[in-house]
């Protein structure tokens, strides 16, 4: 057993044992849209030919949960550990920063991950999807997953109280999440908020998780997969030095 | 001998706080050593910047011999800290709890200590409960064994005893002497100033973020020169000579002098006599640890000016 192992393992357990609420909730939640959505947008939308717009949102709703969990897994651990003092007993410890940032930043991927793959399982129970190119859609399940995990391991470090990390959540997590494409595609939308559109990587995680599917999307999958890849790997090194550094955690 | 700590010139401010102002004391390997200080002293920030959860604004620190900030990893792997508040994991149980933190030193195969660190610590019968379910005196065993999952040389326990009851006060005391005698480092703060005059070997005291005193413990007791003595007189008063010596009236009426020595309890003796005074009941008593702390504690009030 190595110190990033177990790390890894009691986050991973954290959520795991209590999983109707980490897991079972999101995936719920996620199909309450599907549902509303897609009875009341079905006549008016048909967002890609060919696509039916219940089949179309899937993809979407699978991704949102995907990054909101991810987010949601590192920075509620974190910030918990922090509120009740427990963090004591991980920073005690000789872990290194790398292993300390990857088993926050993994558990918190593989719950998104988890999360994601119930929501596509249990929408496949009501509406057909395609799945085109799944090396796509994994490809940006994983690297969106660690970008929302990186930010939720900053979000934790930084809040101290739980209404700070609501914030985190309700002003700047939830808007990028929802004007990202999931319920829509760009092209349907003013060009002010199309050009905005492009300044969110979370739009590219959705398009090219979406192309998986469809092997259609708004932009090309390649540029999607370099955006969102280089937006996580610039995030993780801003998270490994502000684990580094002791910010707010050793202080 | 590598010193099991060693903290040179460290200071700590928080914000505009100074905690610390330019600390330096060394602990020798084997050691049973204690750190001593009214609230708001530093002991928890000096602790901390031990064991690498606070980063000191100024000066070093090593444990054996290992930098807590160049060598953080090895300085930690030496060091096992129960700390001051009771904190705990409310998703896992004894067991589990003392398993986990053992695998962050990436310590293989290491249940047969984990179940003797159990068995131990009297925490047996609730080793699979989970730790909401323990009292305060519980989680500060559990506290305990999770310091020493990784068999640590230098063990730090800040405040053990802090509402603790006696007898498990006193089987935590017999535990860790045990790891002493076994040539562990102790280093320990306590507010049970008899418990630190029992147990440690020599002794730190803080006040305001700096030492006031850093002795063995018999000698910052010899410090004080002097005796008490409480008496009890017939007639019930004290000749005019004496009454300059009385420091308390104690409850059922006896009298507690402050002697500068020994020799004076003759010449207290010979004067009662002159005047009459029969002695009923007389208690000559050495000053304790608690004494000499409180002397100590106003002597460095006033020698830097603040009370
Ligand atoms: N995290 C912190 N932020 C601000 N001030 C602190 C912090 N920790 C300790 N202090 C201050 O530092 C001083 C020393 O505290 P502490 O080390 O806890 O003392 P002790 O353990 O001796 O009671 C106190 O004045 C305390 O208020
Ligand atoms: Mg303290």
């Amino acid at each position: 057993m190595t110190g990033f192992y177990t790390l890894f393992y009691k986050e991973w357990l954290r959520f795991w044992k209590v999983k109707v609420q980490t897991i079972l909730a999101p995936v719920l939640t996620a199909l309450l849209y599907l549902l509303v959505f897609a009875h009341t947008l079905r006549s008016h939308a048909e967002v890609y030919p060919g696509v039916e717009y219940t089949a179309f949102l899937v993809p979407g709703l699978a991704m949102m949960a995907v990054l909101q969990n991810a987010f949601a897994n590192s920075s509620s651990s974190l910030m918990q550990s922090k509120m009740t003092g427990n963090i004591v007993f991980v920073l005690l410890p000789p872990l290194s920063h790398r292993e300390f940032f990857l088993a926050y930043l993994l558990a918190a991927m593989a719950r998104g991950l988890v999360v994601g793959a119930g929501v596509f399982v249990a929408a496949m129970a009501f509406v057909d999807v395609p799945l085109a190119n799944p090396g796509w859609a994994l490809a940006h399940a994983i690297a969106g997953s660690g970008f929302m995990g990186a930010l939720g391991v900053i979000a934790g470090i930084q809040s101290d109280k739980v209404d700070q990390l609501a914030a985190f959540q309700n002003f700047i997590i939830l808007p990028l999440t929802f004007l990202s494409g999931v319920f829509y595609s760009i092209h349907s939308l003013p060009p002010f908020w199309q050009t905005f559109s492009h300044f969110n990587p979370i739009f590219y995680m959705i398009d090219g998780f979406r192309y998986g599917f469809f092997g259609q999307a708004d932009v090309s999958p390649w540029l999607s997969l370099t955006i969102v890849t280089s937006s996580f790997l610039a995030l993780s090194l801003l998270t490994f030095l502000l684990i580094r550094s002791g910010y707010k955690l050793r202080h | 001998m590598t010193p099991a700590i060693q903290v040179d010139r460290v200071s700590k401010s928080f914000g505009g706080v100074q905690a610390l102002g330019g600390v330096s004391l060394e602990v020798q390997q084997g050691e049973f050593f204690g750190l001593l200080g009214p609230n708001g002293a530093g002991k928890t920030t000096l602790i901390s910047i031990i064991a690498g959860l606070t980063r000191a604004t100024g000066g070093t620190t090593r444990v054996m011999g290992h930098d807590v900030v160049e060598d953080y990893r090895a300085a930690r792997r030496a060091l096992g800290v129960v700390p001051q508040e009771l904190v705990f994991d409310p998703f896992f149980t004894v067991r589990e709890a003392l398993q986990i933190q053992s695998g962050y030193y990436g310590i293989r195969d290491n249940d047969a200590w984990i179940e003797e660190v159990i068995e131990h610590l009297d925490l047996t019968s609730k080793a699979d409960t989970n730790m909401r379910a323990l009292s305060g005196g519980m989680k500060r065993r559990v506290l305990v064994g999770q310091a020493l999952v990784h068999k640590p040389p230098v063990i730090v326990l800040d405040e053990p005893t802090a509402g603790v009851d006696v007898e498990l006060r006193q089987a935590l005391w017999r535990f860790i002497r045990r790891l002493n005698r076994d040539g562990h480092t102790i280093v320990l703060t306590t507010h049970y100033l008899e418990e630190a005059e029992a147990l440690c070997g020599r002794i730190a005291m803080l006040k305001q973020g700096q030492i006031v005193a850093l002795d063995t413990t018999r000698n910052l007791l010899n410090r004080h020169s002097g005796c008490y003595v409480v008496l009890r007189v017939e007639p019930d008063r004290l000749p005019d000579a004496l009454a300059a010596h009385v420091t308390e009236r104690l409850e059922g009426g006896a009298y507690r002098l402050a002697l500068k020595n020994y020799d004076e309890v003759e010449n207290l003796m010979a004067t009662l006599r002159a005047a009459g005074i029969k002695v009923h009941e007389m208690e000559v008593m050495q000053p304790d640890l608690e004494e000499v702390f409180v002397q100590i504690m106003q002597k460095a009030g006033t020698v830097n000016g603040k009370p």
